[in-house]
């Protein structure tokens, strides 16, 4: 099994039903990189409104994407495969104060 | 594949910085990024030693870093300047009483003190109840006329001699964009400047205009700073919300596009035949307006003669109908009538004696009160088919 943190902060948490932190299995027949791990939080993690998480099949423009606290943007982004114990974290940058 | 910071070449990078596409660790993203806010103020000239600087706080991430940052700045560089937390309360429950929290434990944590002006000290009205009389429709409208006059007045109460506001580089893109939109040449010349309201009201600054969200959310990330992240409980402003949306998107394809659009919006010259509107104070509460009445002194009336359309949109036909003093931009002819300035504070619109929401300098009397409340009555029916 693949074992993976997944937390959400910055106003993310509120779309999950305000749990910042999911400790999650996935099966790992498959690999699985962030691409596939979207569509699974957002059949199984997400509370409601999936267009405020997903938008055009990646995330939507605003939400931060960390992965073992380095920005997705140096990791290939949708492509980055995932390994087992990786902590990926979803900070919002949408909410005001 | 781990990265190399692009800068120590030692470390590995944790962040790519949007504005340059750089990739750089920890420590040399907390230099650069606190740099580029000190290279700002002093390019710009924004403080001077002993000037007391009034930080808008709300608790939320821009206003917790922006706090941060500047006591760290002065303190390494020694600008002198004495830096003091002002918070407005609009008096949301669930929303601003939570944020507040957030600020109160920011003011003991950096040692700075906190002043919190409430909206029912200022206005007499809380947004709880300014809501319950104007619906959900323009309640935003309301609140951010009420918020721009409450960090002044703030600023006044504490004797600050400049304010300075989080509004970061992506606000300021998608506020450049609106007022394109709106085709409100106005504020689309004023809105690019680090400075604004020289001309009377207490200046403005912005220090984080070149400062992207997203590293300001990092930062604040990195650094575990203690900040407040919800949505309004009211509706969000829809118009500003598509703005920003589309500003998101450009930045995820081409993450320049935010300082570019400062860059053109800075660089936008205005033709000299578009007319502007000439800037003066509001003949009632003296705060700085492009029209006889001030918006905030327009919505206040209209709550407090339960017209809560007064202020909102083209309301002349409206004042009319309800015999009150017609609201004219200073623009037009009317300005060269002789008008009362009468420099009363907000607060003294209570004075009035029976309680009817009229200044206490102009006629009240009873049988006003009366036809008052009838026409509240009226327009409170009007007024929830309309909502």
């Amino acid at each position: 099994m693949l074992h993976l943190t997944i937390e959400f902060s910055g106003g993310a948490e509120l779309l999950f039903g305000n749990v910042k932190k999911h400790q999650v299995e996935l099966n790992n027949d498959t690999k699985w990189t962030i691409r596939e791990l979207l569509v699974w939080i957002k059949d199984n993690l997400l509370k409601h409104k999936p267009e405020m998480f997903l938008q055009d099949e990646t995330i939507r423009p605003g939400i931060l994407i960390l992965v073992n606290d380095s920005d997705w943007d140096l990791l290939g982004n949708l492509s980055y495969e995932l390994n087992d114990n990786d902590n990926v974290t979803f900070i919002s940058t949408l909410h005001g104060g | 594949m781990p990265v190399n910071c692009i800068r120590c070449n030692q470390n590995r990078a944790i962040l790519k910085r949007p504005k340059t596409g750089d990739a750089m660790c920890k420590e040399c993203f907390f230099f650069v990024f606190e740099e580029e806010i000190h290279k700002t103020i002093t390019d710009a000239k924004l403080f001077k030693p002993g000037e007391k600087i009034g930080i808008g706080a709300s608790g939320g991430k821009d206003s917790t870093v922006l706090a941060y940052v500047l006591k760290t700045l002065n303190e390494r560089y020694n600008y002198g300047v004495e830096l003091v937390l002002l918070s407005v309360d609009e008096g949301i429950t669930g929303y601003r009483d939570d944020s507040l929290e957030s600020v109160k434990r920011n003011q003991i944590e950096y040692n700075l003190p906190l002043k919190v002006i409430t909206y029912e000290e200022l206005y007499g009205w809380t947004m709880d109840e300014i809501v319950k009389k104007v619906g959900r429709k323009n309640n935003c409208t309301f609140c951010g006329v009420f918020r721009r006059q409450a960090l002044d007045r703030g600023g006044l109460i504490l004797g600050v001699n400049k304010l300075v506001t989080g509004h970061n580089a992506d606000d300021i893109a998608e506020t450049i964009f609106m007022n394109i939109l709106r085709g409100d040449i106005g504020r689309l010349q004023r809105c690019t400047s680090i400075t604004t309201g020289n001309e009377g009201a207490i200046p403005r600054c912005k220090p984080f205009k070149y400062t992207y969200e997203k590293e300001i959310v990092m930062y604040a990330y990195f650094k575990k700073l203690d900040y407040f992240s919800t949505e309004c409980v009211y509706s969000p402003n829809a118009y500003r919300g598509n703005a920003r949306m589309f500003i998101k998107d450009l930045e995820a394809i081409r993450a320049r596009s935010i300082i570019d659009i400062i860059h053109s919006g800075e660089k936008l010259a205005v033709k000299k035949d578009a007319k502007l509107p000439i800037q003066g104070t509001c003949e009632r509460c003296g705060y700085i307006s492009s029209m006889n009445l001030c918006k905030a002194c327009n919505l206040l009336e209209g709550l407090n003669k339960g017209l809560p359309k007064l202020g909102i949109g083209k309301t002349d036909r409206l004042r009319k109908q309800y015999n009150l003093s017609p609201a004219y931009s200073l623009n037009s002819s009317m300005a060269n009538l002789s008008l009362k300035s009468s420099q009363l504070s907000l607060n003294s619109e209570k004075d009035c004696n029976c309680d009817c929401g009229e200044n206490s300098e102009k006629s009240c009397s009873n049988q006003a009160k009366n036809s008052n409340n009838q026409l509240n009555n009226k327009l409170e029916t009007i007024v929830d088919l309309n909502f």
